[in-house]
């Protein structure tokens, strides 16, 4: 017999009652799981920053466009190893609930300033070469059968009209935090048909992205590009790729940081849930512990005794919290539109907080039943009557 | 024989709000090795409560208690738990068994303190539990014995260190007359054959008859009857 069968026999003593207590664990962790995922999916864009690259987008705001002829200009900045230019083209493919990023850019140096979109040279040499091409990530091409060869028409909205393009292209994403969803074409293609159908929006870019020779010159780049611009009719702020997703954010971290906050409430609630339990437990043995210190047990066996009984209740729930949370996240990163969370997966820092949380429940939960028997004297339990 | 238990001196009060209740006044007790001693006396005389300094689970207010040499009115707290588990056996008036155990693994429970190998552990508990008569109820639980074989097993279990002294509070309270019977034999087989040093609490004049000695409580005084 050992101590570990005593704790797990008593854990077990009121079946019921531990039941519920590891099903509410096993639903709170999945539910801390959950909410720390979307948090660590929104933050995702800003772990994928490179700190070489900034971003020069309008002063007043992201969604007025720069003229393109700045791109010569920047280029021209010493410490500016590349350039190149994006515009948000929205629109809608098959159906408007479907959302992910679609992008006209630069076709010669997209792919170089963003070299975790891993493309075959063939691919690359292809998608270059051909004006209505377009390249889209691995997970869209999963998701809707897609294929090199296929052709792929879009609904403007910000720019109307129907739009075809051929797929020339599947992009891989290099690292796990990498954006695999996102649908990449041509801005001259975009250009055309803007010098056609609506002149004055011709020839504007949504954003630039400059890379430097050194993060180091990030600020002094930054300076000088937006000097360059001042007082002309679109002043410019360029800032660090990471700066510029934390604002693309910023408008979101209410939400996010709410959600945050909720997520560590659950832990709280989690806690009581157990200490509760825990509580019950260890007075309806206020007797069987004045027996066991009768016996020669101490105050050190006791806490053993009651701790091990709330961590393994703790460990069971939120072991079986935690199992049930990958398939649930696996099923809601299925079932979720693409664009909203390109990348939606449990995070190890999740995993941690979880395993976290769950070590720190069941000691905590046992602390107010340990002290209680721990200082109960041995006459007062054995007169104990529960 | 030589003396194992001396008491003196001592009283014990207990504070109930700001009142102080005196339970025990000024005791003076040898008890010799090998005593069956049963102590006597009408509720809140303060038996049980002498009992309990003697077993260590409780402390004078006054005086001192030595054991086989010890004054365990003087030992902290760990190691008073130390002292109880190698030279203390308890039997409670309602067995107090663990129900999620069964009888071997309750009786077991004392050992795990020490230092035996489980292969040890195995052949004391089957040892003392056929001395009590349960060899072949080892594996039942609490709930599966009746009230004279809980008590057995709740005095395997007191034996099974091979303490000192064996203390009981009314062993025998909570028993039929015919398991009571059977539990006083037992103590008197643990006393006679085994040399065990046996104090006993009881109302039941029956059951102190079968002590060697009988000594009288009244009002926390201690009145000696030779026998």
């Amino acid at each position: 017999m050992k101590v570990f069968k005593l704790i797990f026999k008593n854990a077990l003593r009121h079946k019921l009652r531990t039941t519920l207590t590891v099903f509410g664990i096993a639903i709170a962790v999945i539910a801390f799981g959950l909410l720390r995922t979307v948090v660590t999916a929104w933050y995702v864009g800003i772990e994928a920053s490179q700190a070489d690259r900034l971003i020069t987008r309008h002063s007043v705001s992201f969604i007025f466009p720069l003229p393109y002829s700045y791109l010569e200009k920047i280029k021209k900045i010493p410490e500016v190893e590349n350039v190149s230019f994006f515009n948000w083209f929205g629109g809608i493919y098959k159906d408007k609930n479907q959302f992910f990023a679609r992008f006209a850019a630069d076709a010669n140096t997209v792919f170089d300033m963003y070299p975790e979109y891993v493309l075959s040279k063939e691919e690359l040499n292809n998608f270059t070469n051909e004006r209505n091409s377009c390249v889209i990530g691995r997970d869209i091409a999963r998701q809707y059968n897609l294929k090199i060869g296929d052709p792929m028409v879009l609904e403007g909205d910000i720019y109307p009209g129907r739009w075809e393009f051929v797929i020339r292209g599947i992009y891989q994403p290099k690292f796990n935090y990498t954006d695999a969803t996102s649908m990449i074409f041509h801005w001259d293609y975009l250009n055309e048909r803007m010098l056609q159908d609506a002149p004055p929006r011709a020839n504007e870019v949504g954003w630039y992205v400059v890379r430097i020779n050194d993060p180091k010159n990030s600020a002094v780049v930054s300076n000088k590009i937006d000097a360059l611009f001042k007082n002309s009719p679109a002043e410019t702020k360029t800032e660090t790729e990471r700066a510029f997703q934390q604002g693309f954010i910023a408008s979101s971290s209410a939400i996010i940081e709410g959600m945050n906050v909720i997520s560590f409430i659950i832990v709280g609630i989690i806690m009581l849930v157990l200490g509760n339990t825990m509580i019950m437990a260890a007075r309806e043995r206020t007797r069987e512990y004045a027996v066991l210190k009768t016996l020669g047990y101490s105050g050190a066996h006791l806490v053993g005794l009651i701790m091990g009984e709330s961590l393994f209740i703790s460990a069971l729930g939120g072991g079986i919290g935690l199992l049930l949370t990958f398939p649930i996240v696996a099923f809601f990163e299925k079932v979720i539109p693409k664009g909203f969370f390109p990348i939606f997966r449990i995070e190890p820092i999740t995993v941690i907080l979880a395993l976290s949380a769950i070590l720190i429940i069941g000691i905590i939960s046992s602390l107010f039943p340990v002290q209680r028997a721990v200082r109960t004297k041995i006459v007062e339990g054995l007169r104990f009557v529960g | 024989m030589a003396e194992l238990i001396e008491i003196q001196n001592v009283s014990k009060s207990y504070w109930r709000d700001s009142f102080e209740i005196p339970v025990l006044n000024n005791i003076n007790l040898t008890v010799h090795e090998g005593d069956f001693l049963a102590l006597m006396g009408p509720s809140g005389s303060g038996k049980t409560t002498l009992l309990n300094l003697i077993a260590g689970i409780d402390r004078p207010s006054q005086g001192s208690i030595i054991v086989n040499g010890t004054d365990i009115s003087t030992l902290g707290e760990s190691a008073l738990a130390k002292w109880r588990s190698s030279n203390v056996g308890f039997v409670f008036q309602f067995y107090n068994l663990i129900p999620v155990l069964t009888a071997f693994e309750n009786v077991e429970l004392p050992l795990l303190l020490t230092k035996l190998s489980k292969a040890e552990r195995r052949s004391h508990v089957e040892n003392v539990l056929s001395v009590v008569g349960l060899g072949d109820r080892m594996h039942h639980y609490p709930k599966q014995l009746s009230g004279g074989q809980e008590q057995r097993v709740a005095i395997a279990r007191a034996i099974v260190t091979d303490p000192l002294i064996l203390v009981a509070d009314e062993p025998t309270g909570d028993l039929d007359k015919n398991s009571a019977d059977e539990i006083l034999t037992l103590m008197e087989r643990l006393n006679s054959e085994f040399k065990k040093t046996i104090l006993i609490v009881t109302h039941d004049p029956h059951a102190a008859s079968r002590a060697r000695k009988v000594n009288h409580l009244e009002k926390g005084d201690l009145i000696k009857e030779p026998q």
